[in-house]
């Protein structure tokens, strides 16, 4: 059985998720937060109403440097529905900001393609 | 943590799909250069069931696992992997994960070929240029490329390449190759 793709079993990363999202789900998501969107945290200190959670934190602290909501979630092993509760969270609040890097995905140039390739020849 | 990103300015997404066993999770642990990490993706389904006819909408949640893989070619440019579920139930996560996708690979394990069918359906009607990545098992007979690509029914543009998605080397070569699939799509249109 293919045990560790399937976790529907495993109750636990529900019911965390659901406790920390405060139940809230998927109509919550913000969809414009897709996997490869970037986070990058607010430079300047903002005082916002929001009460963080060390899962807040832990985004703050990641966000430093710009990264994906897929490695956002990776990083924080939680489901990317949390995640981007989290996130929409922290967006509220203007402690993130956000940014697709849609530029190469969707008008890849032939340059950047060949940048790629070399990338790969180099590795 | 070590997943500390490089600043990623320019984010190019690659998708590794192909039946369940076909190496997925294999390959783009072979080449991602952090400690394979997987997302979950909480999903929410409406069941269809009695509970309609009472005007309740019951929901489900469910969490499925996905390979994720970073590979930094230069500062300012980095490739993301996505392996894709290999369960139909999740055909809706693929819209999300191919958008913005420059191509993918399919991945077929020579002794049950028709488990790629579906991903390569999807590609072919998505328009997203895919090449055929063979995974040599112990014990499953060898095929030519060509073999596979008339099994298949493959447009003879599409590049069948045998690999081996648990060797960096080999799983390199797969994406130099797709990448190479890419620009000639693209040249083509
Ligand atoms: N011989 C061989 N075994 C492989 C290869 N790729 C994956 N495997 C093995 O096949 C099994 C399934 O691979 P996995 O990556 O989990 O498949 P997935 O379901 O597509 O993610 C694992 O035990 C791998 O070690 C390959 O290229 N050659
Ligand atoms: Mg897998």
């Amino acid at each position: 059985m293919s045990g560790h793709e399937w976790l529907d079993e495993e109750a636990g990363p529900v019911v965390r998720a659901f406790w920390l999202t405060g139940g809230r789900t998927a109509s919550d998501n913000r969809t414009d937060l897709d996997l490869m969107t970037l986070v990058v945290r607010t430079p300047e200190p903002v005082y916002g109403s929001l009460l963080l959670s060390p899962e807040h934190e832990a985004i703050l602290d990641l966000a430093h440097q710009p990264l994906t909501v897929a490695e956002v979630a990776s990083a924080l092993d939680l489901a990317v529905g949390v995640v981007r509760v989290l996130l929409g969270d922290l967006l509220n609040d203007r402690r993130i900001t956000v940014r697709r890097p849609s530029s190469v995905a969707r008008f890849p140039t032939t340059r950047i393609i060949e940048e790629v390739i070399h990338g790969l020849q180099a590795l | 943590m070590d997943s500390r990103p490089s600043e990623a300015e320019l984010a190019v997404k690659i998708l590794v799909a192909g039946g369940f066993g076909a190496g997925k999770t294999t390959m783009v642990a072979s080449v991602s250069e952090m400690r394979p990490l997987r997302t979950e993706e909480q999903l929410t389904e409406r069941s269809i069931g009695v509970d309609d006819l009472e005007g309740v909408e019951r929901k489900t949640t469910t969490t499925v696992a996905m390979d994720f893989g970073r590979i930094t070619l230069r500062t300012g440019l980095v490739l993301y992997l996505f392996g894709t579920p290999g369960q139909d139930r999740f055909w809706f996560m693929w819209d999300e994960l191919a958008e913005g996708a420059l191509g993918a690979v399919v991945l077929v394990d020579t002794r049950r070929l028709a488990d790629c069918f579906a991903s390569i359906d999807y590609f072919e009607r998505r328009g997203l240029p895919f090449i055929i990545g063979v995974n040599t098992f112990e014990g499953a007979k060898p095929y030519t490329p060509e073999d596979i690509r008339i099994a298949l029914d493959l447009d003879p543009e599409i590049p069948v390449i045998n690999c081996d998605a648990r060797s960096r080397e080999s799983t390199r070569q797969v994406l130099i190759t797709l990448m190479g699939h890419v620009m000639t799509a693209m040249a083509r249109r």
